[in-house]
């Protein structure tokens, strides 16, 4: 059973609808023992970093997020939930779960495309994920893949061993981590078409070690 | 860097598309779930479903369509018409579309922007504007007016002020539809286009006039549209939407090619 992290951060629906298509059952739940009883568990999540650390706190899946990853149990972050794994971001100026050193930050307003023309914010869309090395999560999709985004703030490890892909958007910046049994992406999977739902179908088969 | 994104259109009253579309040895789809199906192992990137249906009684249907095409594509996708309240968006979100998208609604009550990118985000807030041509005035600089109830009704609002005015109030995006060119197939409005994109900080959405492949090309290059919403031309079989994109990359414009 795959345990979806719900701490009043966005549609969640769609994440199970895409793991439903894929044959995998999952249940959306805020409490902390049905996350510690799971296989395996997504955290996903849309909106502002300090709401949902106050939520997360309040419903105390912050500490069964920290549990379920000292258990070694495979863990996907998306979006949002990717962000919250960093120490710190500067949406709220949020102290995060700090699972990942380092820190989130908002895209400069000065990015520009090659022409000079200023990029908007948020990056939302298709955009490629260029991996910097090999991970189970990434078995089989084509490394042209393109996944859709939506995030005007992005994570910053300070270890690069955490990242596993980067993707350029006026700047280049980490859109995978990966350390241990936790993988989290920027993008969104569940909306990415294919290539997005072979990755939740690796997640769903991933033993949790990174091979690295 | 960004994909610029290919958009099917498909309109839909209670439940079936409006136009039987025929393509693929002229079968008649009229099914907006097997459409939407048709579309995503095409390679569209995103798709937008317009409501027509005309009583409200009957808009349990479109949010069940809604519900069945979110079991189907994993592409975002966005459901307009008809929306006039944040509780209208809270039901299409919850049955999968990832955006609403409000035109009339939003010029009649302009809080309900910012009310609905309050409660589910700005990506999640399209805002779409009909625009005519005008005689540039006092009231109208642009030349471009915004016209509501389907271009029945003029507003006296400036395109590029109430494009900027959505933004302001939380609008994720903007679909701009030109009235002149819609229906014409002689290509979009380019410097409607480019007037709008490059004057707000969110994506421009071209629409309205989509005759030939050149036409989509233009509005990149030239509009600079950060998407190109397409209807008839690959509803009737003119063009796939791959074919669309394998001439897009060749002409050097970013497009999606796998998926």
């Amino acid at each position: 059973m795959i345990a979806i992290i719900d701490y009043r951060a966005g549609n969640l629906t769609s994440v199970q609808r895409a793991l439903a298509f894929l044959g995998q059952d999952s249940v959306i739940t805020s409490s902390p023992g049905e996350i510690l009883a799971a296989d395996r568990v997504i955290f996903p999540g849309v909106g502002a970093a300090g709401t949902a650390m106050f939520d997360l706190k309040r419903l105390n899946l912050d500490t069964a997020l920290l549990e379920a990853y000292g258990q070694g149990k495979p863990i996907l972050g998306i979006c949002l939930g990717t962000q919250i794994v960093l120490e710190r971001s500067e949406e709220n100026q949020t102290r995060c779960l700090g699972i990942i050193k380092g820190e989130v930050l908002r895209f400069p307003e000065s990015i520009c495309e090659q022409e000079g023309r200023r990029l908007k914010i948020p990056h939302m869309g298709w955009n490629r994920v260029n991996l910097i090395r090999e991970h189970p999560l990434f078995s089989g999709i084509d490394p042209q893949s393109e996944f859709y985004f939506v995030h005007s703030y992005y994570p910053a490890p300070k270890e690069k061993r955490d990242v596993l892909g980067e993707t350029f958007y006026g700047i280049s910046f980490a859109s995978v981590l990966a350390l241990e049994n936790l993988a989290a992406v920027q993008f969104h999977p569940e909306k990415s078409g294919r290539p997005g739902l072979r990755l939740l179908g690796n997640f769903c088969m991933w033993d949790g070690k990174d091979h690295a | 860097m960004l994909s610029k994104r290919i958009i099917p259109c498909l309109d839909v009253r209670d439940g079936k598309l409006t136009k039987g579309i025929k393509f693929k040895g002229n079968v008649d789809i009229g099914d907006p779930v097997e459409m939407a199906a048709f579309y995503y192992d095409e390679g569209a990137d995103e798709l937008v479903f317009y409501d027509i249906t005309a009583s409200y009684e009957r808009r349990e249907i479109m949010i069940e369509t809604v519900r069945r095409v979110a079991e189907r594509i994993f592409i975002p996708f966005s459901v307009g018409g008809g929306i006039r309240t944040v509780e209208d968006m809270r039901l299409v979100l919850l049955a999968g579309a990832e955006k609403v998208s409000i035109n009339s609604a939003a010029v009649r009550d302009p809080d309900l922007i910012a009310k609905g990118a309050s409660a589910f985000g700005s990506q999640a807030i399209v805002l779409g504007m009909d625009v005519k041509s005008v005689k540039p005035s006092e009231r109208i600089p642009t030349g471009y007016e915004i016209v509501i109830d389907g271009g029945r009704t003029f507003t006296g609002l400036d395109a590029l002020a109430w494009a900027k005015e959505g933004e302001r109030l939380g609008a994720g995006e903007i679909c701009l539809n030109s009235i002149d060119a819609d229906g014409t197939q002689k290509g979009y409005e380019l410097n409607l286009t480019k007037l709008i994109a490059t004057h707000v900080n969110i994506p421009v959405i071209a629409s309205g006039g989509a005759g030939s492949i050149h036409h989509i090309y233009d509005v990149f290059a030239e509009g600079l549209a950060d998407a190109a919403l397409v209807a008839s031309i690959t509803h009737y079989g003119t063009h796939t939407v791959k074919q669309i994109k394998s001439y897009l990359h060749e002409k050097g414009i970013k497009v999606r090619m796998r998926w």
